[in-house]
This record gives C-alpha cells, structure tokens and sequence, in this order.
C-alpha cells in the first residue's frame, strides 16, 4: 500500500480516536467443570478507543483467553455487557455472533490456525469468500503483502512456510475483510525472538499506518512494548 | 470453496480412493443385476420373436415366466390347430432343463425351417441323426465347440452337428423325436408355435382358441414378448430391490465411516473456518458438496466398470445370461448411490455443525 493511501485512512481512523469501539461493563464468565464452577472472568472493564493498538497482560490463567474469545464472539459471556462496534454481544444469538466475525473482528492466534490443505493465497481468500467479498486481491491489500514480507509466498501451503511467515499470512488473513478490530491471541507465543520482533513491527506499523484497532493478549511484557497502551488482567479482573 | 473441497479430498487419498471405489461397487452392483435381468429377458424375447410365429400356445396350469421343463401336451394339438382358420403351420417344441440356465430344446426342424427359414449356420447345419445337436456361436464359444465335436448332455453323448447365428428360438436344440424319448415323453410336447396366413388375425385367432381350448394359456407373440419383464416377475423384482437396500446400506456406511473421520480429523479445521465467520451452513455444505463429488466419482467409475462385469459375463457366464447396458438406470444408480451417501453424511455433517469454536481450536 502506498503512504499516501495509508496516509490517507490512518488519518481518518486517528481523528476517530476518541470513539470507543470497545466497550465491556462488569464481563463475567463463569465455567463448569463438573459440578465446579470455575470464575475466568470476575466483573471485568475495559475501553477500547478506535485506532487504538492495546496489549492486554496476564499470566497464564489470569482469564485473558477468556476475555479474547468473548470480544471475538466465540463465546457467549454469562454477565455484563460487551459492546463491540455499537453491537451489544450479550444479546446477540450465535447467528449473530457468526455475523460479527465475519464482519467486524479478524483474528490472530498463537498458533496460526491456518487451513493446511490450502495455499497461503487460499487461507486468504477463503476469508474473503466467507465475508461475501470478490476473492481477487486488490492492488492496495497486495502492497499489504508485500509490507507483510509474504507477497511472494502466496502459492506455498503453510508447511513450506517458517513459523514467522504463517503467522504474518494469520495476520493477512485477519485484515483482509478489513475488520473494525484485529485480536491477537499471543501471537508471538510460538516463534523465535527474531519472528516475535518482525510480526510485533508488522502489528505496529499496520495500527499506524491504517489506523487498524489492535487488540493483543501476551504474557511478555516486552511484546506488549510494542502497543501503545498496556491493561493487565489478573486473576479475571483487569487492573 | 471448490478449491479447499479439492484440497480435503486430495489430502487423504486412499481413503477418498477407497470411499470412491466403494460408492463404484454399490453402482456397479446395481447396474450389474439390472443388465443381467433385463438382457436375459431381452434375449429371451428376441429368441421367440426370431420363431417366426404369431401365437403361442402353453400347458396348462404354466405362466408366461414359468420354465417349461416337462412335456404335458399332446402333439395331436398340431393337427387340431392346423385345423383352425387362418392357422398356416404349427410347430411344438419339448424342453428339458440343463443345470441352470441352461436348457435343450427338441424341434421338428422341418417344420420350424417353413415357418421361419431356418437357423443361420455359420459351420455345419441342422442335426440328421438323433444323437446330433446344434448349438448358437455363444453357447459354442463359451463351450469351446466346432462341428463334429461330442457335447455331453442329459447323460448321453451328442454330436455336434452344426453351429448356428444366436437369436432364435433357444441355444442348444436337438431333434424332437430324440428329446421326446430321452425325457420319456414321446407324442408329447412343452409348447406349440402357430404361424397364421397373416398376422392381422392373430387376436381373433387367440380369441377363438381361447374358448376351444380352455385352460391352455395362449398368447400372441407381442403379448408373450411384451410380458417377459422385470415387472412382471416379482421374485425379480423384489431380488433387485433387495440388491438397491443393500447396495444404499453399503454406501450408506461407507460414507459414513469415511466423512466421521474426516470430521474428526479436521476438528480444529472446522474451529478455523467457524472462528473466521464460516456458519454452520457453510460447514455443512463443504461436507455435502465432498460427499456429492465422492459420490459422483463413485457412480462415473461404477458405470465404467459395468463394462468390466459385462465383459466377465460373456467370457464367463454362458448365455442365455446376458447382460445388457440399460442407459436409463444410469441416472437412477448414480442417484441410489447419492442417497446413500448424502445420508451417510448426515450424522458427521451434525456433529461437525454442533462443534463448538473454542473446543475446536485447542483440539490435537
């Protein structure tokens, strides 16, 4: 994508700033294991402006998964209210929730969750197939590519790709509809420091280039560096 | 969509080759018992129209499907018929069940010559002596038989007299003075052919003989002939239906089996396409849509190798067991065979649809 291009609608996002795309008000979700109840989220807020690129740590078991399947819509919240671009989450039915990934939030996971049978092209367009879009690459998301370093990878299926390589084709994958928000499930948990370090400048250089709202849930500080704001979450209630 | 249904079926390709080749063989099963049904009936109608004769009378107490393989009748009948207006010539013929299918006709060659110019030989002619025997070119074929060579039937020695072009009549047939002694039943006959001065009177004829001869089935030809189908003999009918169940069971199962897998296994695959905005529909229809292209596969190679079974039943089988290639029960096999599959997928296609996201994308 050309500066002037990115130029243009990361200055569009920027002056909407202040607009909050995310909100959630007192999330709870409660598990059953068995007859156990198990608390991963206990009354949680957050506010998320649009434009806005936000880290959220937390050990392991702090609840911060939970809270990345909610706001991805894939899972139902058991109290509180979960606002996601104007759309109450509580009250929508799965359809509905179907309708918001494919819409509104694109995701990136630990551990890539690319198709292994498709070409990296085709874990894309996939994507966009599912979004009712044409599944041609238009010339502004093949400058994406490129600034993603994967343009000429398209035609390898994931096993030919290092881990740093699928997870920058993930990241593709999950803007290609141009989602209101991109959620980032530790995405640098499977790769070296050298990959963690790329796909962290690729995150960054995407919020301030396209002003793309960035959610990341990491346990390393030092990826969360790269957001430019940090919440800690702590034992299901973010601090 | 066409692409990552391509991409499933191509990454497991001996269970896709295994899933098509059975879905092949439940098609093929079909057609198979279809032709043999229809092409042994076929063939027994061609080989009485080649008679030459209008109407046909039977033994009491016998269907038009029931084997004639006993002689009640009296030959004095032939003078009786030839008696009747219109009536030209009549001929009787006896019949003796071989091991099945087989069976040995006894003729009165002379008269059966008048009536419809005789066999076509293509080596030898019609047997003189009553130990001499002709045969058609498939039943010499799959016998291995030339002129001159001794044929071992019903517990004597025969020799073979002549070789003649298939399609009229029967497939091994004897003197009738020869047949009638060795079944014990001289002067007596399994049915008679009548020819009439022309046809256009057939129905009054089998009308007056109807009430003449009361208790004896006659039939014109094109009634006899018309009747020799699969509808009409209804332990055929019910076997092929018993064959279709199974075959839809087998395809049935196969299906299954293989889509279940595939849904197992691709658990985290379904998780993907659902985290990304796939619906459920959507996830069913990518395993309806695999399992209609197995299932098509399956019915093309099951018709190509109907070929195959064909080819085995003229090398293998002696007539008169043909097997015909019966074009409209194409659609219809390919169709049995879709039923089948589609609902073989139908238990995977619910569990894949009620998987649940967060569950699919931790699964190993």
């Amino acid at each position: 994508m050309s500066e002037g291009v990115m130029g243009a609608v990361g200055a569009g996002r920027v002056a909407a700033l202040a607009e909050p795309i995310i909100q959630v008000r007192g999330l709870t979700k409660i598990y059953h294991v068995g007859d156990v109840e198990v608390h991963a989220l206990r009354g949680s807020n957050l506010e998320i402006a649009r434009g806005e690129f936000v880290a959220i740590v937390g050990a392991s078991g702090s609840g911060k998964s939970t809270l990345f399947h909610i706001l991805g819509g894939l899972t139902p919240p058991t109290a509180g209210t979960v606002v996601i671009d104007g759309k109450d989450l509580a009250r929508m039915s799965n359809q509905e929730r179907t309708e918001l990934r494919k819409t509104t939030v694109g995701f990136v996971f630990q551990k890539y969750n690319l198709l292994p049978t498709l070409s990296a092209e085709d874990n894309i367009k996939i994507v966009e197939y599912i979004g009712g879009r044409p599944t041609a690459f238009t010339p502004e998301f093949v400058e994406v590519l490129h600034l993603l370093g994967i343009a000429d990878r398209m035609k390898h299926k994931p096993r030919a790709l290092s881990g740093g390589q699928q997870q920058r084709v993930a990241i593709a994958r999950g803007i290609v509809n141009n989602p209101a928000i991109l959620l980032a499930d530790e995405p640098t948990g499977n790769l070296d420091s050298q990959n963690s370090a790329a796909v962290l400048a690729v995150l960054k250089d995407l919020n301030e280039r396209t002003g793309q709202t960035i959610l990341m849930i990491t346990h390393d500080p030092e990826a969360a560096s790269y957001a430019s704001r940090t919440v800690h979450i702590r034992d299901g209630r973010i601090v | 969509m066409n692409k990552l249904i391509f991409a499933n079926l191509t990454h497991r390709p001996v269970r896709t080759l295994l899933s098509v080749l059975a879905i092949a063989v439940e098609v093929t099963m079909i057609l198979t018992l279809v032709g043999v049904s229809h092409g042994t009936l076929d063939s027994t109608a061609a080989r009485a129209r080649g008679v030459g004769a209008d109407i046909v009378v039977r033994p009491p107490n016998s269907t038009v499907v029931s084997a004639l393989s006993s002689a009640p009748m009296s030959d004095k009948l032939i003078g009786v018929l030839m008696q009747q207006p219109h009536v030209a010539l009549a001929t009787g013929t006896v019949i003796q069940g071989l091991t099945f299918p087989d069976s040995i006709t006894g003729l009165d060659f002379a008269t059966f010559n008048k009536m419809n110019g005789g066999f076509t030989y293509l080596s030898g002619g019609d047997p003189v002596n009553e130990d001499d025997i002709t045969v058609d070119q498939y039943y010499a074929q799959h016998r291995h038989l030339r002129v001159g060579d001794t044929l071992r039937l019903v517990n004597r020695d025969w020799r073979v007299s002549g070789i003649f072009e298939g399609g009229k009549l029967a497939n091994i047939c004897v003197k009738l003075s020869a047949l009638q002694a060795i079944t014990g039943s001289p002067g007596h006959l399994s049915q008679i052919y009548v020819k009439l001065d022309d046809s256009k009177w057939t129905d009054a004829v089998v009308a007056e003989l109807k009430t003449k001869m009361p208790g004896y089935p006659i039939y014109s030809m094109e009634e006899l002939t018309s009747m020799l189908s699969i509808n009409n003999i209804g332990m055929l009918k019910d076997f092929i239906w018993v064959v279709i169940t199974v075959a839809v069971i087998v395809g049935f199962i196969v299906v299954f089996l293989a889509m279940y897998t595939a849904v197992l296994e691709r658990t985290r695959e379904i998780g993907i396409l659902k985290a990304v905005g796939g619906s459920s529909g959507l996830v069913l229809e990518l395993l309806l849509r695999e399992t209609m292209l197995l299932a098509l596969l399956g019915s093309v190679l099951g018709i190509a190798l109907t070929y195959g079974t064909q080819w085995l039943m003229k090398m293998l089988v002696p007539p008169p067991l043909v097997q015909e290639t019966v074009y409209y029960w194409w659609p219809i096999a390919g169709g049995i065979a879709v039923v089948g599959s589609m609902l073989g997928v139908v238990v995977p296609g619910v569990k894949a649809v009620q998987q649940d996201v967060t569950e699919a994308l931790s699964y190993e």
